[in-house]
């Protein structure tokens, strides 16, 4: 069971980011970064189906800055058995270009059993590397998988869709992109992050180049209006349906 | 999801910590967010330790975490296992005062002074915490002076016979496993003092819950009693030696208090800022007055300079230079100081800072504990005394 999970080094969601002097990209200072949440259900989705094999290997790729390697240590702390950081100068905006790079090494790395993305990064919300990755190694994807069982080399996957669960199969190898719900993601336990020190940590120096996407401007969102209190207990409770009635016009 | 903690870093000191240090600082803290926080309100109200993380916490590799990995610990470096402690004391005392019972106060004088038997036996059980551990030192008429224990282990043909009470122990109706300590020799001769392993199972050794706590209600404070317990020869710690054994594992103790009574301190910090933001009278938030204003300050201020303390201390510990009165210093400033905090943010939250839902109330009554164990807040002060004058100031 050899199996390839490539993650992101992303902005934490509650670290409060600020649009760079350039206009178009985030100021880095003071904020804190993680393993994209996504992308943790993949690693441990990778930990779960070695250890039910009972041999393998999980490795763990991402493109990025150096600083992607503190990532990629979370994840072999987690317990992921080496880790290949792409290493670029920034994370292209146009997610073919990183598709393109991570094919290319997992071609030269492979085959593979399995690749496993996060279904999205938490901070472009493109959802676009991994079915592109799948479309270059030509390989079936299915996308945002809630619940996943291989068996006699099918791959079987719940899909949480509107209202719904969609059951898709597909031959493995495959890509698949995990959501929320297919597992729950293991803290790295404290003698994980010191062997993760010890783990094998590659990292290849990558140009790029092309992309057909180029960011513009970045605007953070317009400052929200104070609330306002209408009062307490029942006796409020008119004066608010008044308000959101005529002010608001929700009712 | 519980809200997720971030921290204070004013003086950006997480620039001085390696990545280790803090990974494992954002997994803890991550734990204690998603698994203590959620339940420690309840737990403080009945009374009650919450037995359920100790799977948890094991399978983290929290338990003697500073310990060497051949005994099946976690073999981190000082600084990481204070901050540690930080983070299961900015969840609540008595969950780090669980902690470090386990790992400071039974695990590491296995360690320290344990056979190699000893250790292979009861390190690598403790560290997945199968087996809990109680520490027995304080007894009912001996609490700041030690030296003065009666509690006898007397030596037979085939092993020991002890006798004795201890009170105040932390874990000690939980604990399969108890570090007693007795006087071998004459009553006055703390030299004689040694260290035991007592299976609590062992006939005659019984525990009792103290109750009508209103203080560390989620941890379990109970009284020994021993009452002719006979114990194989072997169960001596064999390298411990007079009062000094004791005192260098309470020494571990208090060094990560130090670190934990901080991590109080930044939870309370952290509800008084949220609060003050938030809470609307006389038409604007509570923040923008001068005198809740002055709090936070005067908070924000105790808390750097306690980080920056503790920091230091543990950098001392790695090189192995730190010295019992810098940990006496540390201990007596920052529980002091994370007691204030406690305190102005209970009164910065008015009449719901007396709620369990929130925090301050149950950190300041757990550190009027904290305050007074593991050398009260007095004690430290005289050997500080001590320690600059040469002249002692109880002997």
């Amino acid at each position: 069971m050899k199996i390839a999970v490539c993650i992101k080094r992303v902005a934490d969601s509650e670290t409060r980011v600020k649009v760079a002097g350039d206009g178009k990209s985030l100021d880095d200072a003071g904020v804190k970064f993680i393993l994209n949440p996504y992308d943790e259900f993949a690693v441990e989705e990778a930990l779960q189906r070695k250890e039910k094999a009972g041999a393998g290997e999980v490795v763990v790729l991402a493109l990025g800055g150096a600083t992607a390697q503190e990532t990629i240590r979370t994840a072999l702390a987690m317990g992921a058995d080496r880790g290949i950081l792409l290493q670029t100068d920034a994370v292209p905006a146009d997610g073919f270009v990183t598709a393109q790079a991570i094919a290319t090494e997992l071609k030269a790395g492979g085959p593979w059993d399995l690749v496993l993305f996060g279904k999205m990064a938490i901070d472009d919300y493109n959802s676009q590397v991994g079915p592109m990755v799948a479309e270059l190694l030509d390989l079936p994807c299915v996308t945002s998988v809630s619940h996943l069982t291989i068996e006699n080399g099918i791959a079987t996957a719940d899909r949480e869709i509107e209202g719904a669960v969609e059951v898709v199969q597909c031959p493995v190898p495959a890509v698949i992109t995990t959501d929320k719900g297919i597992n729950e993601p293991r803290y790295p336990a404290l003698k994980g992050i010191m062997a993760a020190k010890k783990k094998p940590l590659e990292v290849k120096p990558v140009s790029l180049s092309g992309g057909a996407i180029e960011v513009l401007e970045m605007q953070p969102p317009p400052a929200r209006k104070e609330g306002k209190i209408v009062g307490e207990g029942a006796a409020a409770v008119p004066e608010l349906v008044k308000l959101l009635r005529e002010e608001a016009k929700v009712l | 999801m519980a809200p997720k903690y971030h921290g204070v870093d004013f003086y950006a000191l997480d620039t001085l910590l390696s990545e280790e240090e803090r990974a494992v600082r954002d997994t803890v803290r991550t734990w204690v967010d998603e698994q203590l926080i959620p339940v420690i309100g309840d737990a403080y109200i009945e009374g009650k330790f919450p037995k359920q993380l100790i799977p948890g916490m094991a399978e983290l590799g929290l338990f003697g975490a500073n310990l060497p990995e051949e005994y099946g610990c976690a073999g981190l470096n000082n600084v990481a296992y204070g901050l540690i402690m930080q983070e299961l004391e900015r969840g609540d005392s008595g969950v780090r005062s669980f902690a470090s019972v386990q790992g400071a106060l039974v695990m590491y004088p296995i360690y320290a002074f344990g056979s190699d038997e000893q250790k292979k036996k009861w390190l690598p059980e403790m560290a997945s915490g199968k087996v809990i551990g109680c520490f027995g030192l304080t007894e009912p008429d001996y609490g700041s002076n030690p030296a003065g224990m009666i509690t006898t282990a007397k030596e037979t043909k085939d092993g020991w016979v002890l006798n004795g009470a201890k009170m105040w122990i932390t874990n000690g109706s939980t604990a399969q496993v108890a570090v007693v300590w007795a006087k071998i020799g004459a009553q006055n001769d703390a030299n004689s003092i040694r260290g035991f392993l007592v299976p609590t199972s062992t006939k005659g050794f019984s525990a009792k819950d103290q109750k009508g706590k209103l203080s560390l209600r989620a941890s379990d404070t109970s009284e020994l009693v021993l009452q002719d317990v006979h114990i194989p020869k072997d169960a001596i710690l064999p390298k411990s030696g007079g009062l000094k054994s004791p005192l260098m594992c309470l020494t571990q103790a208090r060094y990560g208090i130090s670190w934990g009574a901080l991590g109080a301190a930044m939870a309370c910090y952290d509800e008084a800022v949220s609060y003050s933001k938030n809470r609307i009278m006389f038409g604007r938030p509570i923040g923008g007055f001068q005198l809740q204003q002055a709090r936070l300050a005067e908070m924000l201020t105790e808390i750097t300079k306690a980080q920056l303390l503790v920091l230091q201390l543990g950098r001392l510990k790695d090189q192995g230079t730190m010295t019992p009165q810098q940990v006496s210093l540390a201990k007596r400033n920052n529980v002091d100081m994370a007691t204030d905090v406690a305190r102005e943010t209970r009164r910065l939250l008015g009449a719901n800072g007396i709620l369990a839902e929130y925090q301050a109330m149950r950190h300041l009554a757990n550190l009027e504990s904290v305050y007074t164990y593991e050398g009260t807040h007095d004690v430290h002060t005289l050997v500080l005394g001590q320690e600059i004058t040469g002249i002692s100031a109880f002997e």
